[in-house]
């Protein structure tokens, strides 16, 4: 029965629908790094632990994707079927900032310092029917969490 | 330590150029900067080359000359050509060769960079985020915002170029365009329009170096290293392709670079008379020239709209048309600078010859994944 699977293992988990960004903590210093690493570039100590992200954030900066990347390595439609999508770095308070695609792309709807939450952005389905996502995020609703 | 001055440069015109190789372009380039100082292949003690794309640079000695020497590959990203100097230096100065030559060249397929990760964990391509051009974007978003920059200063950077690469004859783009027209062209990626980016391109340049106490044996106008530093980047800084940012600010690789190099040469800012500065598209120029120490940040805004960077200006900033007006042809890039300061020190500049009487020049290149490499020449 075709899924929605990730677009990569270790990366982030999928739960009840929603991305789960998984990142490390250096137990010495409390840099929090992402994606996964051994090692911290701050205090060079090497004892990391496992964590989830932060679901939400504000964002830091951003710009569009207005052309098709080349594909390989991309994986979502490329040439007449291309959407534009936006990218940006969204700050998890007290964690990282954390690169990802944003799912506006108009810049009149983009400001730096507005609330996000991550969601799932599909990107392509591949040949056994399932639904290859990688992970978002989105304005927060009015009104709070959505 | 022994001091060393560039005594020939040679340079293959960048652009496009069908059925010409990158190594042809290289080979080019080491015949005119052999031919610039009187010497021959055989001369030379030791060479240090790098392309990314173009293979691997020590295979053309088939092609100038197997006379045995030494020669070294290298690959640092944008810095690649910057790195084959600043190893070619460090030879000098150390004492195991009195004369040498450094390589740079390159040629890549249209469009932005590829960059792919490991086979089948590509997460990061694959999500459509490993584009250079998105990181140059966001930076200058984040700085427009925090020091008041606005998109008709970018737009003023690329006429700028466009305008010193219509006067020079190696050029890439050398079609005027005026501030207008760089606003209406194809948005790419926020704020930044196609003619505010740089395309990678073809090209190649070589140098040769040596003793300066041997200099005048070689050319009659040597031009003198005061400095070349490169830096990779410290904890905190915000750099091309990365998946995340620390919460900690650090400037740069850039401001490291650029004070050690001013610190070797017991120089500031204020003594340099010209400056070739990474443009890998306008938002990058306006950003060095604070990250170099030519400014505060935000003040760029009115050194633009006042012409400072001009040819004629107080400060001239790449004035050959910087990698707007020509291309970045990877391995030769950093390389391409140093040679327009050479003309510009030599006075051989011709139609851009800055007319402040140039006695200090600089240059600075900045790469992936978070690299900078400045060199001062004097004369």
């Amino acid at each position: 029965m075709p899924n929605t699977i990730a677009v990569a293992d270790g990366i982030f988990n999928i739960v009840d629908g929603k991305p789960v960004l998984l990142g490390s903590r250096c137990t010495n210093c409390d840099n929090h790094m992402f994606p996964r690493q051994q090692g911290c570039p701050r205090c060079m100590f090497d004892q990391q632990e496992d964590i989830e992200l932060a679901s939400t954030g504000t964002l830091w900066s951003w710009t569009v994707q207005a052309f098709p990347p080349k594909a390989p390595p991309y994986l979502g439609p490329v040439g007449d079927d291309f959407v534009p999508y936006g990218v940006g770095y969204v700050e998890l308070p007290g964690q990282v900032r954390v690169e990802a695609r944003l799912t506006v792309a108009d810049p009149k709807q983009l400001k730096i310092g507005m609330a996000m939450e991550i969601v799932l952005e599909p990107l392509a389905v591949d040949d056994d029917g399932n639904t290859v996502v990688t992970y978002a995020f989105t304005p927060t609703s009015p009104g709070g969490q959505s | 330590m022994n001091d060393v001055a560039i005594v020939g440069i040679g340079m293959h015109e960048f652009g496009r150029h069908d059925g010409v190789s990158g190594m042809d372009m290289g080979v080019v380039a080491v015949r005119r900067a052999l031919a610039d100082c009187g010497q021959q292949w055989s001369g030379m003690q030791f060479a240090v080359g790098g392309s990314m794309d173009s293979g691997a640079a020590d295979t053309m000695v088939s092609r100038v000359g197997l006379t045995g020497l030494p020669f070294t590959n290298v690959m640092n990203g944008c810095a690649t050509g910057g790195t084959a100097l600043s190893q070619s230096i460090n030879t000098i100065k150390s004492g195991a060769a009195d004369i040498g030559i450094a390589i740079g060249f390159d040629k890549h397929e249209k469009g932005a960079f590829r960059i792919k990760g490991p086979r089948g964990k590509d997460w990061y391509g694959g999500s459509g985020l490993a584009l250079t051009t998105q990181f140059f974007g966001m930076k200058i978003t984040r700085y427009m915002h925090e020091y008041g920059i606005t998109q008709q200063t970018l737009a003023r950077v690329a006429a700028k170029a466009f305008r010193n690469g219509a006067i020079n004859p190696m050029a890439w783009r050398r079609t005027p365009m005026s501030e207008q027209e760089v606003l209406d062209s194809l948005m790419l990626s926020w704020p930044l329009t196609q003619y505010m980016f740089c395309s990678p391109g073809e090209g190649g340049v070589a140098m040769v170096v040596c003793r300066a106490d041997k200099a005048k044996e070689y050319t009659d106008r040597p031009i003198y290293l005061k400095a070349a530093t490169m830096r990779t980047r410290q904890f905190g800084s915000f750099e091309v392709l990365a998946p995340s940012v620390a919460l900690d600010r650090n400037a740069g690789p850039t401001s490291d670079a650029a004070k050690a190099a001013f610190e070797m040469a017991g120089i500031g800012p204020q003594d340099i008379d010209v400056a070739q500065l990474q443009d890998t598209e306008s938002g990058a120029e306006i950003m060095h020239m604070a990250e170099n120490g030519f400014c505060e940040h935000g003040e760029q805004e009115h050194m633009l709209a006042n012409g400072e960077t001009e040819i004629n200006g107080r400060l001239p900033v790449n004035t050959d048309g910087g990698c707007l007006a020509n291309g970045e042809p990877i391995g030769a890039s950093g390389l391409r600078q140093v040679y327009e300061n050479v003309l510009q020190l030599r006075g051989d500049a011709g139609k851009r010859q800055v007319p402040n009487n140039p006695k200090v020049a600089y240059t600075h290149v900045y790469g992936a994944p978070g690299i900078s490499g400045v060199t001062i020449l004097s004369r």
